[in-house]
Order: C-alpha cells, then sequence, then structure tokens
C-alpha cells in the first residue's frame, strides 16, 4: 500500500522544484514585534526545525505562512506566487498544511472522516476519499479505531489523526505545531519515526515546530533558532547545538 | 381501543411535522449557528406558492392544480429558490456577525415575508382545499375511523428522515456539512467551502419546510400569512428541548412537543383544554431546568465523560 499514498488526487509532482519562501517577515502586534525579519526557504523534501524558547514567535511565523496571520511587512511566498494576505483556505488548497497544537478534530466524526473531509472537500468521491484516509490512518497506526468518534481518542492518538488530516490531499508542505508536545519518550519515538518518513513518502516538506529537543534533533536536517522575533541561529543540528547565542538563550542570560 | 390508537397516531404525526420543522431549523443553526425565525415564514410562502400571487379575497389556483408529483417538484423549488435568496442578501452579508445579530436579521426578514405576503396577497386568510380527499379516507379500526393524511405525514417524515441520515452519511457533501457543522472554521481549513455548505444547508433547510407547507396545508385547507409562525415556534421549542446542534435532538424535541401537547389535548378535563399550551410550555421549562443542554447530547460530550 506504500505506493499508493503518494498518488494522489492532485497533479503536483514530487521533485518540481517548488519553494515555501518567507522574505523579510515581520507581524507587530501594536508595540510588540513577534516575528522581526525572519528569512526561510523550505524545500519539498526536507525536514526544517524550527525552534526558539517560548514566546519567540514561532506559532506566529508559522500562521504567517499559512495565512492565519498577514505580516506586517515582508512577503510569503509559494513557488513565485505571493501568498501573504490570502486566506488560509485557499493556502490550504494550494499544498500548504498545518496541524494544530490543539488538535481540533471533529470530535463526532468518525477517525475516517475526520481525514476524508480534507479529500472530500477539494472534489475527491466518497469512495476514493475514505480509501486515500483510511491508507493515511493505516500509516499513523490508528486504523482498528478508524470507526470510533475522534472525541474519544486518547491525546496521543487525537495528535497523529491531526498529522493524518495535514497530509491528505498531497499538500506539498505540512507544518506541525508541536506533534510531540506532551508526550513520553516511547510516544515521542513514534511521533519521530512518522515524521520522518514524511518526505519520502508524501514528497512534502516538512517544518516541524517542536520544544522536545531530542525530537528536533533526532529527524530534523536544517534547524531555525528564533528568539524574541529574529533569527538566532540557522544550520544542522550539530552547529546549532554548539552556537553559543543558542546555549545561552536556552540556558539563560548569566 | 379504537380511540386510544387515534390519539396515537394523531400525536405522532403532529410530532412528525414539528420535528421536520426543527430539522429546518436544526440544519442552519448547525453550519451557520443561525436560529433562523424566518422558517415559519418559509413554510408560509410553500403554501402560498400554490396560489396566484393575486390580491384579493379568493385563492386563485395555479400550482395547486398541477400533477401531485410537479406540484410538490415546483413547491420544493419555490421555497429553496427564497431559501437561497434570503441567504444572499440577509444572512450572507451577515456571515461573520454574532448569533444574536443573526437572529434579529432573521426575524427582520420573518416580518419582510409576512408583510410582502400581505401587500401581495392581503392578509384575509383563504381558504384552498388541496387534496382533501386524503383527510376523506378513513379506516375502521375498532369501530373509530382513522384518516389516512396523519399517516400519510406520518409515512413522509420517515422517508425524509431516511433521506436525510443517507445524505449525510454517504454523501461527500453530507460529510462536509457535518464536519461545518462541528467546526467550521477548521473545515474551511481543510478545503471545505463555506459558500457551498451553507447554501446547501440552505436548499435542505428549504425543501424540508416545503413538504411541512403541503402537508400542513392539506390538514388545515386555508392559508393566512401567519400560518407557519405556529409551527416556527413548536419547532424552535423542540430544538432547544431536543439540543441544539443535534440533529437526533431536533427529531427527538419535535416528536417529544407533537406528543406532549397531542396527548395533553386528549387527556386534560374540557375546561381547561383550552390552556393546553400552559402546560406544554410548562413541561417545557421542567425540561430546561431538569436538563439544560438538551435531551440529545453529542456523541463525542458523551462518551467523553
Amino acid at each position: 500500500m506504500s505506493g499508493e499514498i503518494g498518488k494522489g488526487a492532485t497533479v503536483r509532482g514530487r521533485d518540481d522544484g517548488l519553494t515555501l519562501q518567507a522574505i523579510d517577515v515581520s507581524v507587530r502586534f501594536g508595540g510588540l514585534t513577534a516575528v522581526d525579519s525572519v528569512n526561510e526557504t523550505l524545500h519539498r523534501g526536507e525536514i526544517l526545525g524550527l525552534i526558539g524558547p517560548n514566546g519567540a514567535g514561532k506559532t506566529t511565523f508559522v500562521n504567517a505562512l499559512t495565512g492565519f496571520q498577514e505580516p506586517t511587512s515582508g512577503q510569503v511566498k509559494l513557488g513565485d506566487r505571493e501568498i501573504s494576505g490570502l486566506s488560509p483556505h485557499w493556502i490550504r488548497r494550494h499544498g500548504v498544511a498545518r496541524s494544530f497544537q490543539a488538535g481540533r478534530l471533529f470530535r463526532d466524526l468518525p477517525v475516517s472522516e475526520n481525514v476524508e473531509v480534507a479529500g472530500v472537500s477539494m472534489g475527491l468521491s466518497r469512495r476514493r476519499a475514505h480509501k486515500h484516509a483510511m491508507e493515511l490512518i493505516e500509516w499513523i497506526g490508528l486504523k482498528d479505531k478508524a470507526r470510533q468518534p475522534a472525541g474519544v481518542l486518547p491525546y496521543t492518538d487525537e495528535r497523529r489523526v491531526g498529522i493524518a488530516r495535514a497530509l491528505a490531499m498531497q499538500p506539498a508542505f505540512v507544518l506541525l505545531d508541536e506533534p510531540a508536545a506532551g508526550m513520553s519518550d516511547l510516544e515521542c519515538d513514534d511521533i519521530m519515526r512518522l515524521v520522518r518518513e514524511i518526505p519520502a513518502r508524501f514528497g512534502c516538506g516538512v517544518l516541524l515546530i517542536e520544544h522536545n529537543m531530542r525530537v528536533v534533533m533526532g529527524v530534523c536536517q536544517r534547524i531555525h533558532v528564533l528568539d524574541s522575533g529574529k533569527t538566532l541561529s540557522r544550520g544542522s543540528p550539530d552547529q546549532v547545538q554548539k552556537d553559543p547565542a543558542v546555549i545561552q538563550a536556552y540556558l539563560g542570560h548569566g | 381501543m379504537g380511540y386510544f390508537i387515534q390519539v396515537i397516531i394523531d400525536a405522532l404525526s403532529l410530532g412528525s411535522l414539528y420535528a421536520l420543522a426543527a430539522l429546518g431549523i436544526g440544519l442552519l443553526f448547525g453550519v451557520l449557528r443561525l436560529i433562523n425565525f424566518a422558517h415559519g415564514d418559509f413554510i408560509t410562502l410553500g403554501a402560498y406558492a400554490l396560489i396566484v400571487p393575486a390580491y384579493g379575497p379568493n385563492a386563485i389556483r395555479f400550482v395547486a392544480d398541477f400533477h401531485p408529483v410537479l406540484l410538490v417538484i415546483c413547491t420544493i423549488l419555490i421555497v429553496v429558490a427564497i431559501a437561497l435568496i434570503s441567504e444572499f442578501l440577509v444572512f450572507r452579508p451577515l456571515r461573520y456577525a454574532s448569533a444574536a445579530t443573526l437572529m434579529v436579521g432573521s426575524f427582520a426578514l420573518s416580518y419582510v415575508i409576512q408583510n410582502l405576503i400581505i401587500m401581495i396577497y392581503s392578509g384575509r386568510p383563504k381558504s384552498l382545499d388541496l387534496w382533501s380527499v386524503l383527510t376523506e379516507i378513513k379506516f375502521d379500526v375498532s369501530g373509530v375511523d382513522i384518516a389516512l393524511l396523519p399517516l400519510l405525514i406520518i409515512a413522509v417524515t420517515l422517508i425524509l428522515m431516511a433521506l436525510l441520515v443517507l445524505f449525510l452519511k454517504r454523501t461527500p457533501w453530507g460529510v462536509q456539512m457535518r464536519a461545518a457543522a462541528e467546526d467550521f472554521k477548521m473545515a474551511r481549513m481543510l478545503g471545505v467551502r463555506a459558500n457551498f455548505v451553507i447554501s446547501l444547508a440552505f436548499v435542505l433547510s428549504g425543501a424540508l419546510a416545503a413538504v411541512v407547507s403541503l402537508l400542513f396545508e392539506v390538514q388545515t385547507g386555508i392559508l393566512t400569512f401567519r400560518m407557519g409562525t405556529p409551527l416556527m415556534v413548536f419547532a424552535f421549542i423542540a430544538t432547544v428541548i431536543g439540543g441544539m446542534g443535534s440533529l437526533v435532538g431536533s427529531v427527538v424535541g419535535g416528536m417529544a412537543v407533537g406528543v406532549v401537547s397531542s396527548i395533553l389535548q386528549a387527556g386534560l378535563p374540557p375546561e381547561v383544554r383550552g390552556y393546553r399550551d400552559v402546560f406544554v410550555f410548562g413541561l417545557v421549562i421542567l425540561v430546561l431546568l431538569l436538563r439544560p443542554q438538551g435531551i440529545v447530547l453529542s456523541r463525542a460530550a458523551r462518551e467523553r465523560v
């Protein structure tokens, strides 16, 4: 079944060199600058980690990339097309998906339909959407629970359904907001395995916001560190971990 | 025994009308958080759609003389069109307004429709005989005559509910509607088109209203510009005690209100029978005190406990 997921309904190729790009993106709320001139380019097929202390502006940055927050200045581009200011709805339909910190599943709907909604709303028949959803659900290991209402799932399963739902309909990019928050080490291992598989399996680029350093260092090829809305450091996990500025930001100013 | 059966059938038939009207209200509430007080007027318009729009004391039959199948289709199309126009002119501009604003909008729409009917058709009741043969056919059960119409109302209601369930469960549009009813924003983020699911809810709600108009018109044989209002009021109460946001709750609530009203009508001593609604609404208050969340809870809310 592994190959099937990759062949979705969209016509986007896997290696079309599409990028999701932030150019000098700033978001200001009144006097507070939540995101300050951040540049980043996410490519398909890679896993980029976005880390930083609480309040560093990570979620605001993701909101700016996905249309939930219009940047005060700067540009967000999907390929050559500027998408800043477009609706989250438009951006989702054009291949940039995200998961949410709070799972926000449809609690009354079965797990399978939670994932199917994305398919049918973008024009798949009920049968194809169901098949596609079941493949994703099998991948996250919840096949046995596919018919249960999502509202009764334990927290960690909710998170996984959130990831499956974000991946429905072949997005080119998927932005995961703290998928491992509040999980045990064992559960984290499982999420790491899933995240690692995403680029090869779905052809997506992944932006991973995560507090758990073991998870971030374990799955990301590149890491972008934000602090107080500014880029503090960028590079490979090794480079970032050795960066004195990062160490200072995380261990406090002493 | 026969009398008892008659009371039960009348109760279920009234409950069916309330349940159908409550479903129409519940569908819109689910997707839009709109409590549509104009739903009663959609029902009224369905009945007025049967005659020529002309001022005067008499009803000039037009659609009413069509072949029954065509008549039903025409009525549904007319009410659906009015529901969609209402959505476009009134509720779409108010989409991001609060639930209270939407509700006030629906009140305004309700009065506009009622006054338009008075302007076009005059405010006087008009008698309109539609398929009265249905009220005349009777079966003899244990010495009591049971009319065909209430049985037909119950049957039509059951069929429509089954179709609605199939639609919501089996079709791609139904999945989107259920998702949107639960979390509209999230549904949009996943790609569900807002205009599409909202229009769909108005179409279904309008179609249900049209069927209620026809059944009610056959039963009463009279057109008045406020004929749908009492149905709307009882159906609204039904959705509240059934549990706002739950379609099953709308049906259960509609049935409950209809059955209780009918049984009180039959069982109360004649001297207090005229005050039946006091008892009905008293029971409604009691239900709300004991179960403010409504009779039927959503599935997840129940199982999570």
